[in-house]
């Protein structure tokens, strides 16, 4: 009989490889896990439905699945419900500060396709002003926007809320 | 009836604009909005790649997959509607033109995610997230560049009278469209309708009369743009047939 409990630590060691501070489990993509006999099941869920990161996800849960001794693995992915920030945890998003990626906030009117709608204010992950803007909605990843802080005037990321 | 066609027209209309999206990457006018343009092409081709991968399951045929849609159908396959397949053009047309499929978008998956095909459903789910904002970032583009310059404002309006004439198609429905799981268009042209006059009139654009529209994408009669485009995209699966990364 496989252990449900002893799976979810070992995706607790499958890192996002965009994001490499955060676990799959932090990033709140891992929907569920089923056992059958020797059989597991991970259901997991994108991000965003172009993310390049899923498919080396899905290789690395296997990974260390494969290492760990279990062989009879099934990896299924589910769109609904679509996966949103505030499944993130939050060790995940203290994590991502320390990493110097601004968290998501809670989900507000920005997530709407109103005109030059802002987020409230977004805390610089380095010296926590909230005096920054918008370089970019867009930043290096899908998940992530380009902000500045206007008081040290670094650049961060910031991973919208979605 | 089955709907096949009905995921391929989706499909294909994710692609190729997915696919016309990603010739900016590298190009762009300056980097942020380099890496905004190739962002919105990586969500589209994803959501391609479900609704490919959903088709294909369909079909029942275990040799049909994502790829062999993708890269071995020719032009007369393709379901995609006119306006995707245009050449990307200026700065100014592209962004006109993701405006005008990203408000069409952006309704049609707010329908599709009650349909009666629970996968369908679930993709539009997924995909109305990443098109709220694609819509609300080439709502701003349109409009900052309509009020933009005078130099801007002539682009758009080149632009307009380009890529106008391939909107009309959007709401015409073709045979496979006619599914009970399919959505009504009729119901999302006046939401379409409100949006794009509202945002053009703060670009200072004028929205042309209703007029003459060039139809055909959807049933397979393309402009001659999609077989370039095709060509390239198509290229190494062709040449290297099942050659994978
Ligand atoms: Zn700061």
């Amino acid at each position: 009989m496989v252990n449900t409990k002893e799976i979810w630590s070992l995706l607790e060691q499958v890192n996002d490889p965009e994001v490499p501070v955060l676990s799959v489990v932090d990033l709140g993509v891992i929907r569920d896990v089923r056992t059958r006999g020797d059989e597991i099941e991970v259901i997991l869920t994108p991000t965003y439905s172009g993310c390049p990161a899923m498919d080396a996800i899905r290789m690395n849960i296997r990974m260390v699945l494969l290492q760990n001794g279990y062989k009879d693995i099934q990896l299924t992915t589910v769109l609904s419900p679509a996966w949103t920030t505030e499944w993130m945890s939050e060790r995940g998003k203290e994590k991502l500060k320390v990493y110097g990626i601004a968290p998501p906030l809670p989900l507000q009117q920005v997530c709407t396709p109103g005109l030059f709608h802002r987020e409230e204010a977004v805390a610089c992950p380095h010296c926590g002003s909230y005096h920054t803007s918008l370089i970019s909605e867009f930043g290096s990843t899908a998940c992530k926007s380009l902000y500045r802080c206007e008081d040290c005037r670094e650049p961060f990321d910031y991973f919208k809320c979605h | 009836m089955s709907s096949i066609d009905y995921t391929l027209h989706l499909a294909d209309n994710a692609l190729i604009l997915g696919h016309r999206n990603s010739e900016w990457t590298g190009h762009g006018p300056i980097l942020e909005q380099d890496i905004a343009l190739s962002n919105i092409a990586l969500d589209l081709i994803g959501q391609a790649r479900y609704l490919y991968q959903y088709a294909a399951r369909q079909t029942g045929k275990p040799e049909v997959t994502e790829d062999s849609l993708a890269f071995l159908r020719d032009a007369w396959d393709y379901r995609n509607c006119l306006l995707v397949e245009q050449a990307n053009g200026d700065w100014g047309k592209t962004i006109l033109r993701q405006f005008f499929f990203s408000a069409y978008q952006f309704f049609f998956y707010e329908r599709l995610q009650h349909s009666t095909d629970n996968e369908l459903a679930a993709i539009a789910e997924k995909s109305l997230k990443e098109v709220t904002y694609h819509l609300r970032w080439s709502s701003e583009w349109t409009i900052r560049l309509g009020d933009g310059t005078e130099e801007s404002n002539r682009r758009m309006r080149a632009a307009m009278d380009q890529l106008w004439k391939f909107t009309g198609e959007l709401f015409i429905p073709a045979s496979y469209e006619k599914i009970a799981a399919a959505v009504d268009l009729s119901s999302i042209k006046p939401l379409w309708e409100e949006r794009v006059s509202e945002v053009l009139l703060q670009a200072r654009l004028e929205k042309p009369a209703a007029g003459w529209g060039q139809t055909g994408g959807k049933e397979g009669r393309h402009t001659e743009e999609l077989g370039y485009l095709l060509a390239e995209m198509q290229f190494l699966q062709r040449a290297y047939p099942g050659n994978e990364w």
